[in-house]
């Protein structure tokens, strides 16, 4: 059958660079082996040659590859954009509604188009290496080129036999999906509009978090690589150095995308704060962590010739979590255990995520088992009043806190492997909370001392010394804080609280240690300070993270509004240790919330279909002056998707101390097509009364022009206004004032509501015999109102500050190490910082 | 490396070791019958909603108090009663895990989780039918 309107010629074209591409990798990655295999230390003058040819081969071979992919990338961003549906990816992804920003989203929302943005990290990575890597060029992209074998088998989807090896994104709707439709030649002619990107993922953070993750995920691999180069000579240490600002960058780029997720999360996506313990952030984050523990390592052997082991096994079992990440989060093995969404991606794929898993970490693991005695190390003591050791130390408790953040995680595989049925502990967030809050509390504590420590040895007294004024300041600040400003978080008892506070001192301790580092000892060079800048930053961002999560408090209480009646006691008679946190806001009635008074004013659509805009209207009144302090205006959103389906984005108000979150966790189910209730019209004279199901009304009189607290008429205007009482059954009174005006002969109805008597009045003009005639709606279930919870964090600014300012020692320690120019390394400090500046505090606020 | 240093590597390494053994209290997945067993104990269950019963839950009397029937393959049924609003899907969804306790004849819950058909494009049968609708 011939099908009418498809475009099957980019679709072809792409797959065929798909082929090429990974073909490409194969032969990069069998000559980059070859040419490696040719050992530098017996060279003769042909062997050169060959070697040589070898290599200009394997690059042959890597640029093609990478050509292809971005061929392929850019086939993909048109085919979404010029919304071909006969392709599966754009019926998937795109729509029409979507902007272009979100049209790159697009790519990276499938499967294979992460894949696809992964694998051309590798290449811009490879690429620089092969200019700078010099005689490490052969062994490290035979590493990239073989990753880039395996992530390109994910997506040629190729037959062998009957099974399909990978998924292409260049597939047939009607290829891929049974239906009716597919029958018609004109199929594509119903098909008028895509899926489109998930509405939760319609954030700027979804264009910018995603490459920014894979970058980190990406250059995991290049510390492996630099480590298989030494691996397969003689010389077992001398990747270190040329590998220290390549590690820098990954732990700065994997660090900051987490981070950026977890701002994602606060900021649109309705977890109630930025972190949640969720099986995809541990994921992610547990790979940094080890590769932050092979970064000391690495200094520690770059310093002093320890930790070289710990280096390599650091480096390796990093590269190999991120694989393992990939698989947790890829194959749905994860389904019950996580808020996100996750798919069967299929048995072929999980076996070839699985094969990659195994097939890139295991041969280096070996590798570096059988070359465990050979690799140096140092047999003499090392002294316990010098940097190295306790560095280690850190990395060691880093280490362990990373091992467990994945054993917790990896609870669904134990039950797929042994066949249990183990799940979550009941406080999941607790669970790992009440462990690394220990952590935090050693690490706080070791990155503020061991700055002090000279490697080789430290005296005593200069230790002791240099640390009296930061560690007794944080003290006074801890006390001070303890009684101005406590922790309130009570409800896992004072044995807890005691170590959050000892966290929150450890951490403090650590800023005030390391600006005093960076002051005394440093003496203000700032070049030289990178790393006390980084550790600066990360014990500020754990400061942040202790006091926004301690004293962070739902406002939305509802026991303590007032509004809240009992009518369903809890049959089990249970009490609720914790607070009920949704409260339910009745349009136009302010209710009390925390210190603000708030009213949920109106609704407004969104240019996107089936998004409204909630407008609710804070108001802080001084209950002394009885002045107005503050005042603001916070428009939650939420996406009424099919089937029912809600999603909300939260309205927050950002303060430099603290902000106030909203979300909407309910709307009231009432679609405005479904108020079926027609306006009655009676005709009323002054002081007739009307009757409804739950009282009377009366028409007290009819207003010409008048100038009060409601209307602002003058009387060159045309307008009535009829003033309405309403008795209710339960003696009840309200009023109600519809109105009638008349401008440039046009007739304008102004409608008043009695919201809570589901009542509509409307003015609608004369009868005969001095009466007027008033519409009169009641409708059954008219009630508008929204159910949201409310939440002020404090001090959240300095999560994000700590972070830009951890982001900025590691470009300055990256800059230092990869001997750039100083000119270069403060233009990438204000480049980096300038632009994370402006994405977590200036974009949103 | 010194004796003192090795100790204190064993020592914290073990101290680390004991503190998780003691501080992951994992629950499990049960079926309604077998959560009924042994009320009080934070279980996870794999159930589906009794479309056949009312959901009650009012927005407007108290946000915070859901209401309704699972059911799960075994034939297991019991009421459920949920203190945060009603997930919008809810009645859409065709598998819910439930976390809570039972307590008497009802499930205590604080957590629900929902498999929603719609969250699914990536599932083939979900796109089936989003295409017949053409």
């Amino acid at each position: 059958m011939k099908f009418e309107g498809e475009h099957l010629l980019p679709g072809q074209i792409g797959h065929f660079f798909v082929l090429l591409a990974f073909v490409a990798s194969i032969v990069s990655s069998i000559a980059y082996f070859y040419a490696s295999s040719i050992k530098p230390e017996s060279l003769s003058a042909t062997q050169e040659s060959a070697k040589r040819s070898w290599i200009l081969f394997a690059r042959g071979a890597f640029f093609i590859q990478f050509i292809s992919l971005l061929t392929v990338f850019f086939i993909i961003y048109y085919l979404c954009s010029n919304h071909y549906y006969e392709y599966l990816y754009a019926y998937k992804h795109a729509s029409k509604e979507l902007e272009p920003k979100y049209l790159l989203a697009c790519i990276w929302e499938g499967q294979e188009g992460s894949f696809i943005l992964w694998s051309l990290w590798h290449c811009v990575l490879g690429s620089i290496l092969i200019f700078t890597s010099k005689k490490r060029e052969a062994p490290i992209l035979a590493v990239i080129s073989v990753a880039q074998v395996f992530l390109l088998m994910m997506i040629v989807g190729i037959y062998f036999g009957s099974v399909r090896i990978g998924s292409s994104p260049f597939v047939l709707t009607r290829n891929e999906i049974n239906g009716p439709i597919f029958s018609q030649p004109n199929y594509l002619s119903f098909i008028t509009d895509g899926i489109g990107l998930n509405p939760l993922l319609r954030n700027y953070w979804m264009v910018i978090h995603p490459p920014v993750l894979f970058l980190g995920f990406a250059s995991t691999i290049v510390p492996l690589g630099f480590a298989y180069s030494s691996l397969s000579t003689k010389n077992l240490g001398d990747w270190v150095k040329p590998a220290l600002p390549w590690t820098l960058l990954s732990g700065c780029v994997l660090g900051v995308g987490i981070m950026m997720g977890g701002k994602w999360a606060y900021e649109s996506l309705s977890f109630g704060g930025y972190w949640a313990w969720d099986p995809v952030e541990n994921a992610a984050l547990v790979p940094w962590m080890i590769l932050i523990c092979g970064l000391h390592c690495m200094a520690i052997y770059n310093a002093t010739g320890n930790a070289l082991r710990a280096s390599y096994l650091f480096i390796i079992l990093s590269y190999f979590f991120v694989l393992y990440s990939t698989f947790l989060t890829r194959t749905g093995i994860l389904g019950d255990t996580s808020v996100h969404s996750f798919t069967e991606a299929g048995m072929a794929m999980n076996v070839l995520i699985g094969i990659y898993v195994v097939v890139i970490s295991l041969p280096m693991l070996f590798l570096f088992i059988k070359k465990y005695k050979k690799i140096p190390s140092i047999q003499t003591e090392e002294n316990i009043s010098s940097r190295e050791f306790w560095m280690f130390i850190g990395s060691l408790i880093f280490f362990l806190a990373a091992l467990f953040v994945i054993a917790v995680t990896s609870l669904p595989v134990y039950n797929k492997v042994f066949g249990t049925n183990y799940a979550d502990p009941q406080d999941r967030e607790f669970t790992y909370n009440k462990v690394l809050v220990l952590v935090a509390f050693i690490i706080g504590l070791l990155t503020a001392i061991s700055q002090f420590l000279k490697y080789k040895n430290t005296d005593k007294k200069y230790l002791f010394k240099k640390l009296i004024i930061p560690s007794g300041l944080s003290v006074v600040i801890c006390i001070l804080l303890s009684i101005f400003y406590p922790i309130e978080y009570t409800k896992k008892g004072p044995g807890f609280l005691w170590a959050v506070y000892l966290a929150l001192f450890a951490s403090i301790f650590s800023v005030f240690a390391n600006g005093a580092y960076l002051k005394i000892v440093l003496k203000g060079k700032v070049k030289a300070g990178g790393a006390a800048i980084a550790h600066l930053g990360f014990a500020l961002m754990i400061t942040g993270m202790l006091i926004s999560s301690g004293n962070k408090k739902v406002i939305s209480d509802n026991r303590k509004t007032g509004l809240f009646i009992p009518f369903d006691k809890d049959p089990t008679g249970r009490q609720q240790e914790d607070p009920l946190e949704n409260l339910t806001l009745l349009k136009g009635v302010p209710t009390q919330m925390g210190n603000y008074m708030v009213t949920y004013l109106d609704d407004s659509a969104a240019s996107e279909k089936n998004r409204t805009f909630y407008n609710l209207h804070f108001q802080k009144v001084d209950s002394l002056s009885g002045k107005v302090t503050e005042d603001f205006l916070l428009t939650p959103d939420s996406y009424r998707m099919k089937d029912n389906n809600l999603s909300s984005n939260p309205g927050t108000r950002h303060y430099f101390t603290h902000d106030v979150f909203t979300y909407i966790s309910t709307i009231s189910a009432r679609d405005p097509a479904d108020d079926t209730a027609q306006y009655k019209i009676h005709e009323m004279g002054l002081n007739d009364t009307v009757f409804y199901s739950k009282g009377f009304i009366v028409l007290n009189s009819i207003l010409k022009n008048p100038d009060n607290e409601r209307f602002h008429f003058t009387p060159n205007d045309t307008a009535l206004v009829a003033d309405i009482s309403v008795y209710g059954q339960d003696s009840s009174k309200a009023k109600a004032y519809p109105a009638l005006t008349i401008s440039n002969q046009q007739i304008n109805y102004i409608n008043d509501t009695l919201i809570r008597r589901n009542l509509y009045f409307s003015l609608l003009g004369l009868a005969k015999d001095n009466k007027f005639k008033i519409g009169i709606k009641e409708s059954e279930n008219l009630t508008d109102f929204i159910t949201l919870k409310a939440y002020v964090f404090p001090y959240i600014n300095l999560v994000w500050a700590g972070l830009l300012i951890m982001a900025g020692g590691f470009v300055i320690s990256i800059g230092r190490r990869a001997k750039a120019a100083n000119y270069v390394t403060l233009v990438s400090v204000i480049l980096a910082l300038s632009g994370l500046c402006y994405m977590f505090l200036i974009a949103n606020s | 490396m010194k004796t003192s240093s090795i100790i204190i590597l064993v020592a914290i390494a073990a101290a680390i070791g004991v503190l998780l053994m003691y501080s992951v209290d994992f629950s499990t997945y049960d079926t309604i019958s077998s959560a009924k067993e042994k009320p009080g104990k934070y279980v996870h269950l794999i159930a589906r909603l009794d479309k056949s019963k009312p959901i009650e839950y009012d927005a407007i009397k108290d946000p915070n108090y859901l209401t309704f029937y699972a059911t799960d393959s075994l034939g297991g049924s019991t009421r459920v009663i949920y203190h945060n609003t009603k997930p919008p899907e809810l009645e859409q969804s065709d598998r819910i895990v439930l976390k809570g306790k039972m307590e008497g004849n009802v499930f205590q819950c604080d957590n629900i989780l929902l498999k929603c058909p719609s969250k699914y494009k990536d599932d083939k049968k979900q796109l089936e039918k989003t295409v017949t609708q053409y």
